[in-house]
């Protein structure tokens, strides 16, 4: 048990009056779940109650003991709308059976870091939600105490049920809840011992699934209100390229058409360009979609240059020019990199590329915006309300007060809905057709107008001397608006003289945070050249890691590691273990490759067999070591995800461009994976060791990228250094 | 504009749309039913996969005009309540991650299990081809045929 103090997160605790006027129905809007019946559907122990008490600002009770929990942060996908209340409910100490989950709208009074990103949900909220949760059970305790008349300490909870320990008197939350909406918030309180836990380590399923698979409407592009239009955007063709003018004489007078509108976006592209592209876009709104659709394609607009129009060939010869420079700054340096490299008995030098990437949320962006001159009402998937919130205060030239914003469910996220330019126009449109509106983008707009992963080289050198030992390691990495290189991971603090330099080539092409970002392509290849280097030393590639995490461990070079060396090593010999590396199979072509990010480390092995004359991914093993699992089955579907993500990018997927213009607009030219490329099977497992939880939304994607290639050599003998793999027609099923 | 009977969801349910409107936005901006999803337009994704007569179809390419007398389904009508032993199972192997591409998926997974009551690994795969799942719930969603396929 541990005593926290509440005043640790007191704004969180801010205390709304108890539902006095005959409580806050459940059901009462889009976003409590759109139909009071689909959200009794939910509910399998107890009816709606008459009404709510506040405790805080994350939960209700109701007379009867119903729980309503508000799940603060966006949920993208991850499933943070399930275990963020997970932790909620453990310290008020609930029957889960008896909870409903909301998700709350953005409030930066009521909640901190409202964010969907750098998989920091449960670590952030670890502390701030168990909190929550004691602070109202506390509350309850107090009430029960004076209605029972018999001294707090003498009592205890379970379930919902306050029971008096030298009698049998017994009192339930709800009965009590009316008063303990009252009660002073406690100064400190107690939280679980974790051996105590009852609902965080099960395996809860996700609270919105009964509604997914009915299709009920939870995602923005479902939302819909009364007088609501439909508005769609036409931007720049080409990065590089501007708005001349618009003829829009046809589509004004097109059926279902309000008007047309040009859009100025130059508040967000001035302050933020390297991730805001254009600073107008043309705007059509209609009744719906496919109305606006047809009007949209009778547009007539003249574009004209403003920058240069990129060619894809020429970031890659950028790339190498920046690569070639001799005189770049170290990021860091340890021992003497150049004189190891002269005294080596040989040297390994490989260059690794990826290309652009992008996001491809499989529910395009879209949100719904109501503008009038006193406030701005926008409801949608973003992964960064507060933020998207300043930007449409900026853009309207309003109190920034009188913005809200209220997250729907979010067909994926990726890092793209981090930027919330589309919010921005959705505010802008409704301001000028004066009328509620909700923005959608096609396919072909969210993939030619993304804030792409940019594209990446780098090249590895290592020195290994007489004794067949690793004795320098350089890393020298470039990108578009940054470079992938973190200098103080891995295998830095194990090498006795290391060199890590990183360069950034301008674009005008938007680039931004993409699921792990940088991790996303380094831990590949980085991986890849680790088990090249180990196979040169005659190494098992897990003996040759865990040799180096012996090394940082028992005698780090450097003081700024990064990383755990134990915990690390420690994932390893469990995917080791689990896999059973040491007794190879014949016909089966392992690959390993372990890698540290976002606060979590994750170890994996991929199998590869040959079907029908190719290889093809039979098994993919993870070991994950991410602290104290909330939720096996969403920790384990996260894993899942992440690993076929990180497969699917590194083998298919490409944005490439030619003359500003991006050459994928759709998913017949850009390549996701699909069913038939997926592993046959996966099996995960999790470190057991009581350490505070960490992310776990993009720890599972970086990693497998480098066992896939390693694999992938075993099966083929040959090795792969340019992504996407599948560019080489050998590999393609 | 024009007016359309479509028998949709064992009901007929008339319409006023423009016949090459497809019957993906029919149903969502029309009929408000927005379990059919928006995912390509071009028929590559199968977020917005309906049932034409038992046959899994394309909501998005498929004009209003194109359909006479078939009987429509769509994820809202595969069943009272979601208690089809597909949506059963996605709930048992809590297939989804953001959940968006899942109704298209189940309502592939349903037709599908129609036509072979006991599909191999391969055959679900190759039934599932068309259906993306960008969160990558591919390995959850196999499992969940299989269970669908044993319980149906």
């Amino acid at each position: 048990m541990s005593t926290i103090k509440t005043h640790y997160n007191r704004r969180s605790f801010l205390k709304i009056s108890a539902a006095s006027g005959g409580g806050m129905l459940l059901g009462f809007s889009f976003l409590a779940g759109c139909k009071a019946d689909v959200v009794a559907e939910q509910i399998k122990t107890k009816a709606l109650p008459k009404n709510w008490f506040d405790m805080n600002a994350f939960l209700k009770i109701g007379e009867n003991g119903l729980v309503t929990i508000l799940s603060p942060n966006p949920e993208i996908g991850q499933n943070v709308k399930t275990s963020m209340p997970m932790l909620i409910a453990e310290e008020l100490d609930v029957n889960w059976e008896d909870v409903v989950v909301e998700q709350a709208g953005f409030d930066k009074n009521k909640y901190e870091r409202q964010v969907a990103g750098g998989s920091q949900s449960i670590r952030h909220g670890w502390t701030s939600l168990r909190t929550a949760g004691a602070t109202a059970r506390r509350m309850l305790l107090e009430a029960a105490a004076q209605k029972l008349e018999v001294p707090v300490d003498e009592l205890r909870t379970e379930n919902g049920i306050i029971s008096h320990k030298n009698s049998d008197k017994t009192i339930s939350y709800g009965e009590v809840a009316s008063v303990a909406s009252q009660i002073e918030i406690p100064e400190e309180v107690q939280l679980k011992d974790p051996k105590d836990f009852k609902i965080i380590g099960q395996g809860i399923k996700n609270v919105d699934g009964q509604k997914i698979v009915t299709g009920q409407p939870l995602f923005g592009l479902d939302y819909k209100r009364d007088g609501m239009l439909i508005a769609m955007i036409e931007h720049p063709p080409a990065f590089g390229m501007k708005l001349k003018s618009v003829d829009d004489s046809k589509a004004k007078t097109m059926s279902g058409i309000k008007g047309v509108y040009t859009i100025d976006t130059s508040s967000l592209s001035e302050q933020r360009p390297t991730i805001f592209a254009f600073s107008e876009v043309v705007a059509v709104v209609g009744n719906s979609t496919w109305e606006v659709l047809q009007a949209k394609k009778a547009l007539n607009i003249e574009w004209e240059k403003a920058n240069t129009l990129e060619d894809s060939a020429t970031h890659s010869q950028e790339m190498d020019k920046f690569l070639a420079n001799k005189n770049i700054e170290a990021k860091r340096k340890d021992g003497n990199p150049s004189k190891a490299f002269k005294d080596a008995s040989k040297i390994i030098e490989r260059v690794y590329t990826a290309p652009f990437l992008a996001h491809n949320t499989l529910e395009p962006m879209n949100f719904f915006a109501d503008v009038s001159s006193e406030k701005a009402d926008l409801v949608g998937p973003i992964q960064t309300p507060q933020w998207a919130s300043g930007m449409v205060a900026d853009a309207l030239g309003m109190d920034v007060e009188n913005v809200s914003i209220d997250m729907t469910r979010q067909g994926g996220g990726f890092g793209r809905r981090l930027y919330g330019h589309f919010v921005v126009e959705a505010a802008l449109i409704s301001k000028a057709a004066q009328s509620p509106i909700k923005l959608i983008y096609t396919r072909e707009d969210d993939m030619s107008y993304g804030v792409y992963r940019p594209a990446y080289k780098v090249k590895y050198r290592a020195a290994i001397n007489d004794k067949n030992e690793m004795t320098a390691f350089h890393v020298s990495g470039v990108g578009a608006h940054g470079g992938p290189v973190w200098e103080n991971r891995f295998p830095a603090g194990a090498v006795e003289h290391y060199l890590a330099e990183d360069q950034s080539i301008e674009t005008v092409v938007s680039t931004g945070a993409w699921r792990a970002p940088k991790s996303n392509f380094i831990a590949g290849a980085e991986q890849a050249f680790l088990d090249e280097v180990a196979e040169a030393i005659g190494k098992d590639p897990i003996d040759f890691r865990l040799e180096l995490f012996e090394k940082a461990k028992a005698n780090p070079v450097g003081e700024e590691n990064d990383y755990d060396a134990e915990r690390y090593a420690g994932v390893l010999k469990m995917v080791r273990e689990k896999s059973g590396w040491d007794n190879q199979k014949s016909g089966v072509h392992r690959g390993v490759a372990a890698y540290y990010c976002h606060n979590s480390y994750v170890a994996q092995v991929v199998d590869i067999i040959e079907k029908n004359g190719k290889p093809a991914i039979q098994k993919v093993w993870s070991a994950v070591d991410c602290g104290i699992v909330v939720n096996p089955e969403g920790a384990k579907n996260q894993i899942e995800g992440g690993l076929i993500d990180g497969i699917g990018h590194a083998m298919y997927s490409a944005m490439s461009f030619k003359d500003g213009v991006p050459q994928q607009k759709n998913f017949n030219t850009y390549n996701l994976i699909r069913h038939m490329d997926a592993p046959m099977e996966i099996e995960t497992h999790f470190v057991d060791n009581g350490i505070d939880p960490t992310g776990l939304g993009e720890p599972g994607l970086p990693p497998v990228m480098g066992a896939l290639a390693n694999a992938l050599y075993k099966a083929t003998g040959k090795r792969f250094y340019d992504q996407p793999f599948a560019q080489n027609k050998e590999l393609l099923g | 504009m024009a007016e359309f009977t479509i028998n949709l969801n064992g009901k007929s349910t008339k319409v006023d749309v423009a016949p090459n409107t497809p019957l993906l936005w029919v149903l969502r901006d029309h009929l408000d039913l927005v379990g059919t999803k928006y995912g390509c337009g071009i028929a590559q994704c199968g977020a917005c996969t309906v049932h034409i007569d038992d046959i899994a179809m394309r909501a998005c390419t498929l004009p209003i005009s194109q359909i006479s007398e078939q009987k429509i389904t769509t994820i809202e009508g595969l069943s009272e309540n979601g208690t089809h032993p597909v949506q059963k199972a996605w709930l048992e192997h809590d297939v989804a991650q953001c959940g968006y591409c899942q109704t298209g998926q189940i309502m592939t997974a349903a037709a599908f299990l129609k036509d072979n009551a006991n599909p191999s690994d391969d055959e679900i795969a190759r039934a599932m081809n068309g259906n993306i799942c960008r969160c990558g719930t591919y390995t959850r969603i196999k499992a969940a045929v299989k269970t669908a396929a044993k319980n149906q």
